[in-house]
């Protein structure tokens, strides 16, 4: 089984994990830019973070020959914090690089003005840099929130082909189908979406347009929860081929819009600013 | 190893393929905060001969005239990828000559960092011509800490002097006292300046 987990906050994990995924099959990832847990109180804390994503990350991903991209945005919750406010005018900076191959994670937490303003100019980003769109939906009120992001999406006047909606359910699945957006599912251990409750949405919805990620964070999460998605699909009686659509081809035709993924090349790097972390491997 | 095919801006654009001209012309009437970073999928990164690739010539050709804090901010914001194309621009005469002293907090922080990439491209031309000698003896020194080869160091040997020497030695025994290998381009430093 090939794995491209399109979602998921590796700069909470460990090297443990890392290795985990590689042996269950995960060869390339997705981490989107979000909060951290805890809020941020300037800037620069975010421009150091988005350095991270560009450079730090990738190559700790790439001692496991795992292919590490990122998307870059203002995350929906501190949009709300004036002090955070101010890194939309470093976002475009980032949205031109290399590794960045989606704007992201946008939308909506609790739904505020400050939210609807930030979304939209985000929206227009992506449109300036031409690149898909991965929009977060809120934790609570996800129906009402769900059906506010379809109408930003619309009026955005961007190809819904290019944007993923992502933490879905059961009840927000259709609208988002019927809307033409990609439908993106966070399997996680108790909350949000689990393996069997997928393989159900899988057998209403078929395998297009579908996204499938653990969502893994600094929360109670496992990043293996993609591999789970795949036996529970061959357990149903899913195809080996329908489990590397959903797996694989799925996420790499989304971002692959952005033209920036690179999946050549899986052999790791040996120094990252010489601070090797080859630990032990070395007299 | 530093760039030794070209230090002029016009004889480095006629290295460039037609394709890249044409997306340079273009970049330069954009933002330099977006263009930069954009220039290694828009033209390509082929070897151009040694010294340059493709994308670092054509990066290198966006800060011809930038004001420093342009470029600073490029350096600041940029990826791995980037900051070598800023470190490799500065042995352009036509970019260092317009800076002059500006970029060199530039090259103190590719000395900070432990990316021996950046650790040696920051010790070409434009080091040795503006960074302090203090610094510039601890940065060789951190290259033979790092294995970066001291054949990278376009200030070697002109810049050699006895403090350098003493810290050379210092290592050497260090490491002699310590059972482990002393490295081979070291030797010609030990005892007097070559």
């Amino acid at each position: 089984m090939r794995i491209f987990d399109p979602h998921i906050h590796m700069t909470s994990r460990t090297t443990d994990d890392y290795a985990a995924m590689a042996a269950h099959g995960v060869q390339a990832l997705v981490e989107p830019a979000f909060w951290l847990g805890q809020p941020r109180t300037s800037v620069g804390s975010f421009v150091d973070y988005f350095d991270a994503l560009i450079g730090w990350e990738p190559f700790r991903a790439s001692q496991y020959g795992i292919k590490h991209h990122c998307t870059i945005a203002l995350n929906p919750k501190e949009a709300n914090d004036p002090r955070c406010r101010e890194v939309l005018e470093v976002l475009p900076r980032y949205l031109a690089k290399d590794g960045v191959v989606a704007v992201g994670e946008v939308g909506y937490d609790s739904m505020t003005p400050e939210e609807d303003e930030v979304f939209a100019a985000q929206l227009e980003l992506a449109q300036q840099f031409e690149l898909p769109v991965l929009v977060h939906t809120p934790h609570r009120d996800k129906a009402a929130g769900t059906t506010r992001t379809l109408d930003v999406v619309k009026e955005s006047g961007l190809d819904p082909q290019r944007v993923v909606v992502d933490h879905l359910n059961e009840l927000t699945v259709k609208e988002v189908a019927d809307a033409g957006c990609w439908m993106g599912f966070s399997i996680y251990p108790d909350t949000k979406m689990d393996p069997d409750r997928m393989v159900v949405i899988l057998q209403q919805f078929g395998t297009e347009r579908i996204l499938v990620n653990s969502a893994a964070d600094w929360g109670k999460s496992d990043p293996l929860r993609t591999y789970a998605t795949g036996r529970a699909m061959l357990a149903a009686g899913f195809t080996d081929d329908d489990v590397d659509q959903v797996l694989w081809r799925n996420p790499v035709a989304f971002f692959g819009q952005s033209q920036r993924l690179d999946l050549t090349g899986r052999e790791p790097a040996d120094s990252f600013e010489g601070n090797s972390i080859l630990r032990g491997a070395r007299a | 190893m530093m760039p030794d095919v070209s230090n002029q801006a016009t004889e480095l654009e006629l290295l460039l393929p037609a394709s890249a001209r044409v997306w340079l012309a273009e970049a330069r009437r954009q933002p330099l905060a977006t263009a930069f970073p954009a220039a290694a999928r828009k033209v390509g990164r082929a070897r151009l001969g040694p010294g340059w690739s493709a994308d670092q010539a054509t990066r290198a050709l966006l800060l011809v005239g930038a004001p420093a804090s342009e470029v600073q901010d490029v350096y600041r914001y940029g990826d791995a990828a980037e900051k070598l194309a800023v470190l490799h621009a500065l042995s352009v005469a036509d970019i260092a000559d317009g800076l002059q002293e500006q970029a060199l907090p530039i090259i103190e922080d590719a000395i900070r960092t432990n990316d021996k990439r950046l650790l040696a491209a920051a010790l070409g031309p434009y080091a040795t011509q503006y960074l302090p000698q203090p610094a510039f003896r601890q940065a060789v020194l951190k290259c033979v800490f790092a294995n970066v080869p001291l054949a990278v160091v376009d200030g070697l040997p002109k810049r050699v002097d006895q403090e350098l020497i003493r810290m050379m030695s210092d290592f050497a025994t260090e490491r002699s006292a310590a059972g482990r290998d002393i490295p081979a381009d070291l030797e010609a430093y030990l005892t007097s300046p070559p």
